[in-house]
């Protein structure tokens, strides 16, 4: 597990008030005078303390829901036997197989195709554009995806911005097969970072490293420039910044919603019946992952483009990225929670704590002059 | 108990229940357990720091470290033993002894005036002078009637809190 660092102050600046999503303050705030007993009641914030550790919202965003097991009787136990036998012993191998002949058709025309057409770049781009849509529908296959898309398919403007909610790296597999988005992702080490720099490039797609603070700066650049450009994909952004169990959404980090563009929302939800596609980052690998996709039935997942938006005259970024988020959840019927995806990788501020003490001292203070 | 097995038998169950002295039921105790597991992510049998902390409802709780303090490396049957003030079974003097140990950090059956200070110094933080705590202490034990240098025992909490309707209840979710 990464070791946990103290959260930098960047962290205050993508959250809007949690006080606004937690229920209102336990402690109770009487205004009669102050007594010893009142000191050494610590109950209320015990209470919370050990509410916390019982049940938290937080970790629920990042529990794994495996669907229900149903081969627990005498004849359901061996169709569920059968039902391994087929698909690790004739489904697999025949996805391993399709997979193998999209990656052999892929690289054989994208090989050429980058390398020979340099000159013409506005030919070349539409061709890789292509094929990477291609190379994507041979990985969907793969799982027998069935993927339903609802409404308008995203269409290639300047000055607009697609954000999704995100369970897997396959968020941005089932998207880039209907159309070539650049999307920002983390840098990944092993086969996936060699895809990221190689391939994934040529689409337009911008890296970023979640532990690098000074990345913050560059990457918002870098995103701007994209925006603005006119020949570019359209930009695809995942707001919550992490993997979330596709039963919640985390807060939105507002650099999307910054850039002075219209912002696109997706929504994607997966239908758990055969697999649970939330990749648990800390749980397994991609490699695991995608094979334990491969190993199923299928994938059911329906994706939803929504209505473009825009921000609300006087809105901040904030206001409008939680707006967005609404407008995502409620179509993809999650729940939404207060907390910063990146609390997985970092600690709290203490400004909550902080707020916290102060409002105690602030009671106890006043309480002191009441007669 | 074995650490490594992640299912419990009626028997685990059974020794945890008396355990905490029959203050949970068995769905709570089992609902505990899979919550244990879950936050006890290198099933090492016991919940670390990092793995307290990471739960960003209690590490924002101005009383974490204190309480951190006392759960850090029990094992499953002993964290159920620590929740079982927060039960809806538990009784008045079970609350009352549990805020006891939260305060005698040492554990010497003794809550002296330095005790009381840290305590409030973890709730109020920088937002009051460390004089002005004293003051404030100073202040509402001698109205109570003791003095700065008394210690405090289990009795005097008993005293001071026993019939105050103190709500410390926690409930714990049954899928």
């Amino acid at each position: 597990m990464s070791k946990l660092t103290t959260s930098r102050s960047e962290l205050d600046l993508d959250r809007p008030n949690i006080e606004d999503y937690l229920p209102p303050d336990s402690i109770q705030q009487p205004h009669t005078k102050l007594r010893l007993r009142d000191l050494l009641d610590i109950s209320p914030t015990l209470t919370e303390a050990a509410g916390a550790i019982v049940d938290d919202s937080f970790t629920r965003c990042f529990k794994s829901n495996p669907p229900e097991p149903w081969n627990w009787n005498i004849y359901l136990f061996p169709l569920w036997c059968l039902g391994v036998v087929v698909r690790y012993g004739i489904l697999f191998p025949g996805r391993v197989l399709i997979l193998t002949i999209g990656w052999i058709i892929f690289l054989s025309c994208y090989i050429p195709v980058h390398v020979l057409l340099k000159g013409h770049d506005k030919l070349r781009k539409r061709l890789e554009r292509a094929l990477v849509e291609l190379i994507c529908s041979f990985f969907v296959a793969s799982w027998t995806g069935v993927v339903k898309y609802h409404g308008p398919r995203p269409c290639a403007r300047p000055k607009q911005v697609f954000v999704a909610n995100h369970t897997s790296m396959i968020d941005f597999i089932v998207l880039e097969q209907m159309t070539a988005f650049a999307v920002i992702m983390q840098k990944h080490p092993g086969w996936v970072g060699l895809l990221q720099s190689t391939i994934l490039e040529s689409v337009g797609c911008i890296w970023f490293n979640r532990s690098e603070a000074k990345d913050r700066e560059i990457v918002a650049r870098k995103l701007r420039e994209h925006v603005e450009g006119t020949d570019n994909n359209p930009l695809l952004i995942f707001p919550e910044g992490t993997c979330v169990n596709n039963n919640y959404t985390v807060m939105f980090k507002k650099g999307a919603f910054e850039l002075g563009a219209t912002v696109c929302p997706i929504a994607i939800k997966y239908n758990k019946i055969f697999v649970d596609a939330f990749w648990n980052s800390r749980k397994q690998s991609f490699t695991t992952h995608l094979l334990q996709l491969m190993t199923s039935w299928a994938v059911v997942c329906d994706v939803w483009y929504l209505e473009p938006q825009n921000m609300k005259p006087g809105e901040t970024a904030i206001e409008f990225a939680e707006r967005v988020r609404s407008i995502i959840s409620i179509r993809a019927g999650l729940k939404m929670v207060p907390w910063d995806g990146y609390l997985k990788y970092s600690r709290p501020s203490p400004k909550h704590r902080e707020s916290k003490q102060q409002s105690f001292a602030e009671s106890v203070l006043r309480r002191l002059e009441e007669k | 108990m074995g650490n490594t097995s992640s299912m419990l038998t009626q028997y685990d169950i059974e020794e945890v229940q008396e355990h905490c002295n029959n203050t949970f039921s068995q769905q709570e105790i089992v609902s505990l357990y899979q919550r244990f597991c879950q936050l006890d992510r290198n099933s090492g049998g016991f919940i670390s720091a990092d793995e307290f902390l990471s739960v960003p409802e209690f590490a924002v709780n101005p009383l974490s470290q204190r309480l951190f303090r006392m759960i850090d490396g029990l094992n499953f049957k002993e964290f159920v033993a620590f929740l079982s003030a927060f039960s809806s079974r538990a009784t008045l003097q079970h609350k009352v002894e549990y805020i006891f140990k939260v305060y005698d950090s040492d554990g010497n059956g003794k809550v002296a005036f330095s005790d009381l200070l840290d305590v409030l110094r973890d709730l109020t933080g920088q937002f009051i002078s460390e004089q002005q705590r004293e003051l404030v202490l100073t202040q509402v034990l001698e109205e109570a009637g003791y003095k700065k240098d008394s210690t405090l025992v289990l009795s005097d909490f008993m005293k001071i809190l026993g019939n105050s309707g103190l709500k410390m209840e926690v409930e714990i979710p049954v899928d």
